[in-house]
């Protein structure tokens, strides 16, 4: 079993884990018997607790005072588990936050399912228990539910989370892929590919030194930054997997709309362009996980830039182009050189190129 | 990056672009032989620059496209065997055999891997004696030379369990194939700069003077090609027939020696099929005998391989620039990336994949 | 073997090709291999071009003629 060092990622373990009499993670334990018992209290509620969770019921009796709410859910299955910069626990905790702030909405309340593979080192759940915890503290959700269940050794990868999210939209918040409009400017958060990149530099065949770190973060207290600038935000999009490119065409297809964006105008850290060169990506397709777009009336488009450059997560920002009333649902981009090309939906996963 | 920016500066791009415009009196028709340069024409754009005189063609240019449909369904026999550990660049993986590709064995369960560079197979061999480990040997004459250090280096380990499925092939007779053929229309090329940087420029030089068209090695950012394209169009417009150099900053007339010496003390060239195009004399490039073990094809019986191309399929017209991939019946219909027809519409540096992706046209 | 810096990325590449180069000059890389040393002077000789070449055609000092191989 792989251990957690060999993605060059040191967590110092600042609590011992609470189980020490199993090394690994047994079927048992999710059998729903003591060992079940055992795993839920000592690792997951006392990390987790909270008023909610503290309950041990099947499910979470949560307070229902507001007209909307915003509800999603996701799936992490990223390898490695560890990588620099972070891990899957916090991914999907972020992850989770960030659609629920995709969506105009207070992130409030998640869940997490977890499927275990048989033979994982306690350790190893542990480290990523605490790394939610933490994530969940920074970006003040509380985990309040959840389920584990353990498969047989080689019928899983080590760990998958499945989470789901609650959140509240206050009045007056509107964001809808649909709303895009003619005129929209199109904003970035920051620099693109980072968190692709960081997962490629410790794949097995493609490990290269370097200090590109995930940059895996929640965003709603930018989000939250922006609107206090404006509410003339239209859209917002995480860019995830598929990288800007995927999430622009999908808004322009929702939307029936077309879109143009300027390379020289996008936001990208070179070390990410170095390697995207060495492996033959397009940056444009590598995915980000501490980022977002924000398509903006064009009158209050400067206005939010400022907010968020004024944000940590945000100081990168940048237009990188507009909706246009031309071709739509197709993404064009002005390249450097001044020719023009279509930036089309992903096929597949990127391959590096050979020559 | 140094070195790398400087060529992608608007400025000089619309001034070369510029000289084009100024420089052109007719029609004539380019070709670049490099899926490289391709790649960049089409996703730069660069096309949109040009006087509408200029027919830019895409010459057979990409390894991954010309690798013969039966190479590619030995490659899938072998990866399917239960002791192979069958390595890769990461383009050939999904390149489709008659039936699947790698990527499909590999997703049922064969162990198939995607490498950067020759040598990391043949750590895996090291690492893996009880395994035979494959290397996908494909490229042009860019790549023989690590692939043949590759072959060099097992040899000198003594690893028994290490091979190459090779299949390389060679710029020089690939242009004289197309441009002694009856429907030739190029009239000028540009070629491929880092084969020249292996290979020199010298080879070139008989056949710009023996069919009369003029040969400009170039790089591959936007502002090479451009400054490549100038440089072909002021010869075709003064009458002149040179090859010419500019690629300076990486290529010599006489390339790169040691690597030369590498690749000519473990290859020897040999008649080689390219996928779409048949049979060329002396296109490729072969273990020589004292390198024997180190060839897949001895090593695996993989049986008869009756290779099936589609009918559909026009990648050998494409491939001599005959015609644009846009001009395909199948084009973008029932040759997408998803699911590809043939190898153009896969591979990152194929025409086809490139005018899908960035032209929607 | 060395290393190699792509803009920050460092990777080992094999150098075996290019013998005479010391840290700091630049290399092309193709799939783990320096295939050559950048010639600096060319590249510098080059990128001058560009900053010579305007609309005009009258003040092209570029003469491709030097660098041709058939005579």
């Amino acid at each position: 079993m792989e251990s957690h060092t060999k993605a060059g990622v040191k967590i110092e373990l600042s609590c011992p884990v609470p189980i020490s009499d199993y090394k690994n993670v047994l079927l048992a334990h999710g059998g729903g018997g003591r060992l079940s018992h055992q795993i839920i209290q000592k690792i997951f509620v006392s990390q987790f607790h909270n008023e909610f969770l503290d309950q041990t019921h099947d499910g979470a009796i949560l307070p229902a005072n507001r007209s909307r709410l915003a509800f999603t859910t996701d799936s992490y299955v990223v390898n490695p588990i560890f990588f620099p910069g972070g891990d899957i626990g916090m991914l999907a905790v972020n992850g989770t936050v960030n659609d629920l702030a995709m969506c105009g909405a207070t992130p409030l309340y998640l869940s997490a399912a977890f499927i275990i593979e048989e033979g994982l080192p306690m350790d190893d759940l542990w480290r990523v228990v605490l790394s939610m915890q933490e994530a969940a503290k920074r970006a003040g959700v509380m985990l309040v539910t959840g389920d584990t269940k353990v498969v047989d050794k080689g019928k899983g990868d080590k760990i998958f989370i499945t989470t789901a999210g609650i959140g509240a939209i206050e009045d007056g918040i509107d964001i809808n892929p649909k709303n895009a409009r003619f005129g929209d400017k199109i904003l970035v958060s920051g620099n693109i590919g980072v968190h692709g990149i960081a997962i490629m530099s410790v794949r097995e065949g493609l490990e290269f030194e370097t200090k590109i770190e995930s940059d895996c973060a929640p965003l709603n207290d930018l989000v939250q930054t922006m609107f206090k600038a404006s509410r003339q935000i239209h859209v917002l999009r995480d860019p995830t997997r598929g990288g800007i490119a995927s999430a622009l065409n999908e808004i322009a297809e929702s939307a029936n709309v077309g879109m143009m964006i300027h390379e020289d105008r996008i936001p990208i850290d070179e070390s990410v362009s170095g390697a995207c060169e060495i492996l033959g990506f397009d940056p444009l397709y590598v995915a980000n996980e501490g980022k977002l777009l924000a398509l903006v009336s064009s009158e209050d488009a400067e206005k939010v830039l400022a907010a968020m450059r004024s944000h940590p997560l945000g100081k990168d920002s940048a237009i990188i182009g507009e909706v246009t009333d031309e071709h739509p649902k197709t993404v064009f981009m002005k390249s450097r050189i001044g020719g023009s090309r279509v930036v089309d939906m992903l096929s597949g996963e990127q391959l590096p190129r050979i020559c | 990056m140094k070195y790398v920016d400087e060529y992608r500066s608007e400025s000089a791009a619309r001034r070369y672009a510029d000289i084009i415009h100024k420089t052109i009196t007719r029609s004539w028709t380019l070709m670049e032989i490099c899926g490289g340069q391709t790649h960049t024409i089409v996703k730069s754009g660069l096309e949109s620059l040009l006087p509408k005189e200029i027919s830019l063609v895409h010459g057979p240019g990409c390894p991954v496209c010309v690798t013969p449909l039966e190479m590619i369904d030995k490659a899938i026999a072998i990866a399917s065997q239960p002791e192979v550990i069958f390595t890769s660049f990461g383009d050939m993986m999904r390149v489709p055999g008659s039936h699947i590709d790698l990527l499909s064995v590999k997703a049922d369960g064969g162990s198939v891997r995607m490498v950067y560079s020759p040598l990391d197979a043949v750590k895996i061999a090291q690492q893996n004696p009880e395994k035979k480990v494959v290397f996908f040997a494909v490229g042009f004459e860019t790549t023989a030379p690590a692939n043949a250090m590759a072959v060099w280096q097992a040899k000198k380990l003594g690893l028994k369990n290490f091979s190459i499925l090779c299949s390389h092939v060679l710029v020089p007779p690939a242009m004289e194939a197309i441009l002694s053929s009856p429907e030739n229309q190029v009239q000028a090329f540009l070629a491929a700069g880092h084969v020249c940087t292996v290979m020199g420029f010298e080879e070139y030089i008989p056949i710009a003077k023996k069919y009369k068209v003029p040969i400009v090695v170039t790089g591959f950012e936007p502002v090479d090609i451009l400054q490549g394209i100038s440089m072909a169009v002021k010869q075709l417009e003064d009458g002149r027939v040179e090859v010419e150099n500019q690629y300076s900053r990486s290529v010599q007339r006489e390339g790169n020696q040691a690597a030369q010496k590498l690749l000519l003390e473990v290859f020897e060239t040999t008649d080689r099929a390219w996928r779409g195009i048949g049979e060329i004399p002396l296109s490729g490039y072969k273990l020589r005998a004292e390198y024997a073990e180190f060839d897949a094809e001895n090593i695996f019986d993989v049986g008869a391989v009756h290779a099936q191309e589609s009918s559909l399929c026009i990648a050998g017209i494409i491939l001599r620039g005959l015609k644009k991939p846009h001009e395909c019946s199948v084009f973008g219909t029932e040759c997408t990336p998803e699911h590809p027809v043939g190898a153009p519409m896969v591979s990152s540096e194929g025409a086809c994949a490139a005018y899908y992706h960035y032209r929607k046209v | 073997m060395g290393t190699v810096d792509f803009s920050g990325i460092r990777k080992s590449v094999c150098l075996d090709w290019v013998p005479d180069v010391k840290i700091g000059e630049y290399v092309i890389v193709h799939v783990g291999f320096a295939i050559s040393k950048v010639d600096e002077e060319e590249a510098q000789e080059t990128l001058k071009l560009f900053e010579q070449i305007s609309g005009s055609l009258d003040e092209l000092k570029y003469d491709g003629s030097e660098k041709s191989g058939l005579r």
